[in-house]
């Protein structure tokens, strides 16, 4: 059976040779890719650190299995800065400390990010903490991650005004 | 994770085909199933991918003012698409009360149907589960059961059906499309889940390779979109199963009750349609007193099968205020925290 599949890592073509159907996206990112950015928390989809977006939508990486996902587009934690500049998500994270220890903190900006491309929360903090949920922060820094999410959606939101104005 | 043999069908009828043989397991997103293999309590041998049949992931409006909701549609994509929530919100409002953002994204409707129950006993493979392994007994008879089921029990097995998207469904007619073996057929989703007896390891209707392609909802159903809520009472305000929810759909006329429909989640190894209280509110005054009159009649039946006598009347409750809710009619957005008590709503006694 040839379990060989291509995907679209961060903009990048990425070909790869499956052993095993097994293996899930979190473990094809992290072990095959190298891109460990992408947290291994509970590997069961319940604390939300492995989320990544596929084809534009937030899911968790441990449950989806990489042979399944054959031509999709997946974009995780490396993709989203240009450069040294940061994406507002993740300065947000940073001038709001919605962070301490870090390590949930890829899954709850890539989970940030796919939030604000739903467009069903707007500025309605209680409707940011409901689209957060799937987010687990053992640190409990749940308050400075909702003023984040809050002020990464008004700039980006901003920024499209400026766009199409 | 046990080995298994990944197969990708391009038809339907290589789906059943590859499904039917034994120790197959059909694959939609897998936010369940995968889950229940990494824990070792589902082990199939070969997994029939069926993401890349055509034709399933459409929502289509019917000639005679039905909707139709292809298997794989995504559970977030049905919560969010505008017509829907309008003609159903109740449903849109029980799909966004379920599981994480993530998890709706990915799973798909005919996945949801076919969920498992989270009973912790089925999932702990040291422990003795009756579903998980038919004759072994049922460990949450005697352990942590607050949780399980008060309707339709049997001493094999006290687990419940996890799903909050089929407490409206069932309440609204929904009907569900299967192809199979001997080809097409149809079901009312009531009929789809089967009470655990002595074979709780026989969850449902369905035979070997049958395929859920696609679930109905007759034009009827929008008739109640003014007046439909879903309520679901859970342990923590979000991301968590429902120890009892409800959901409560009226067609008021002229001050009075038309036609009422009502289903619970959280109760049995079903969603649990009481029909006879739904006969009761027809013709009745929308007041607390005919809720409370049909809330005790969907109990009446009811009995603790351990530490969960408290949800018999947290479910009477839970009827009467989401009936409460849905008298005081649909609100025009659903709210930021989807079917949750905490979400005040003028009219409606917090604390009936």
């Amino acid at each position: 059976m040839n379990l060989s599949i291509s995907l679209t890592v961060n903009g990048v073509r990425r070909d790869v040779a499956l052993s095993d159907p097994r293996v899930t996206l979190l473990d094809l990112l992290r072990e095959r890719l190298h891109l460990t950015g992408t947290k291994k928390g509970c590997d069961r989809g319940q604390c939300g650190a492995c989320t990544v977006l596929v084809d534009g939508r937030r899911i968790n990486s441990c449950l989806a299995l990489a042979i399944s996902h054959d031509g999709a587009d997946i974009l995780t934690i490396e993709g989203i800065a240009r450069g040294d500049q940061l994406h507002p998500v993740q300065a947000a994270f940073i001038a709001h400390d919605g962070f301490q220890c870090g390590f949930c903190t890829p899954g709850q900006i890539m989970s940030a990010i796919g939030l604000i491309g739903e467009a069903q929360a707007g500025d309605d903090p209680e409707r940011v903490r409901e689209g957060m949920s799937g987010n687990l922060c053992r640190c409990g820094a749940y308050a400075g991650i909702t003023e984040a999410v809050l002020e990464a959606q008004q700039r980006l939101a901003n920024a499209n005004r400026r766009r199409s104005a | 994770m046990k080995h298994f043999e990944y197969v990708r069908p391009k038809t339907i009828a290589d789906a059943i085909a590859a499904a039917a043989e034994p120790g197959a397991a059909y694959l939609a997103s897998g936010t369940n199933l995968l889950d229940l293999m990494k824990g070792g309590i589902t082990r199939p041998d070969r997994l029939v991918d069926v993401t890349g049949l055509p034709g399933l992931d459409r929502i289509e409006h019917l000639a005679d003012g039905g909707i139709r909701i292809g298997a794989l549609v995504r559970n977030a994509d049905l919560a969010h698409d505008p017509d829907f929530v309008r003609s159903y919100p109740a449903v849109a409002e029980a799909l966004l009360s379920g599981a994480s953002a993530q998890l709706r994204n990915a799973a798909t409707v005919g996945g949801n149907l076919l969920q498992r129950t989270r009973c912790g006993y089925f999932y702990d493979t040291a422990s003795a589960c009756n579903k998980r392994e038919p004759g072994t007994g049922c460990d949450a008879r005697g352990g942590e059961n607050r949780l399980h089921a008060v309707l339709g029990w049997s001493e094999a097995c006290i687990a419940t059906h996890p799903s909050d998207f089929c407490v409206p469904l069932v309440a609204l007619d929904a009907t569900v499309e299967i192809e199979g073996r001997a080809g097409r057929r149809e079901m009312a989703l009531e009929a789809l889940h089967r009470l655990p007896g002595d074979t709780p390891e026989r969850e449902n209707m369905l035979e070997p390779g049958d395929l859920i392609v696609a679930l109905r909802l007759p034009a009827e159903a929008r008739a109640f979109a003014a007046h439909a809520r879903y309520l679901k009472v859970r342990e923590r305000t979000s991301y968590a199963f429902a120890v009892v929810s409800a959901t409560a759909a009226l067609r008021l006329e002229a001050g009075k009750i038309r036609e009422a429909r009502l289903a619970l989640g959280g109760v049995a190894a079903k969603p649990w349609r009481p029909h006879q209280a739904e006969k009761l509110l027809a013709g009745a005054s929308p007041d607390v007193p005919a809720f409370r009159r049909a809330a005790e009649a969907a109990l009446a039946d009811a009995k603790p099968s351990g530490d969960n006598l408290f949800k018999i009347e947290l479910a009477r409750r839970i009827i009467v205020r989401a009936l409460t809710l849905a008298a005081a009619g649909t609100p025009a957005r659903i709210a930021a925290l989807p079917a949750s008590p905490f979400a005040s709503v003028s009219g409606a006694l917090q604390d009936a």
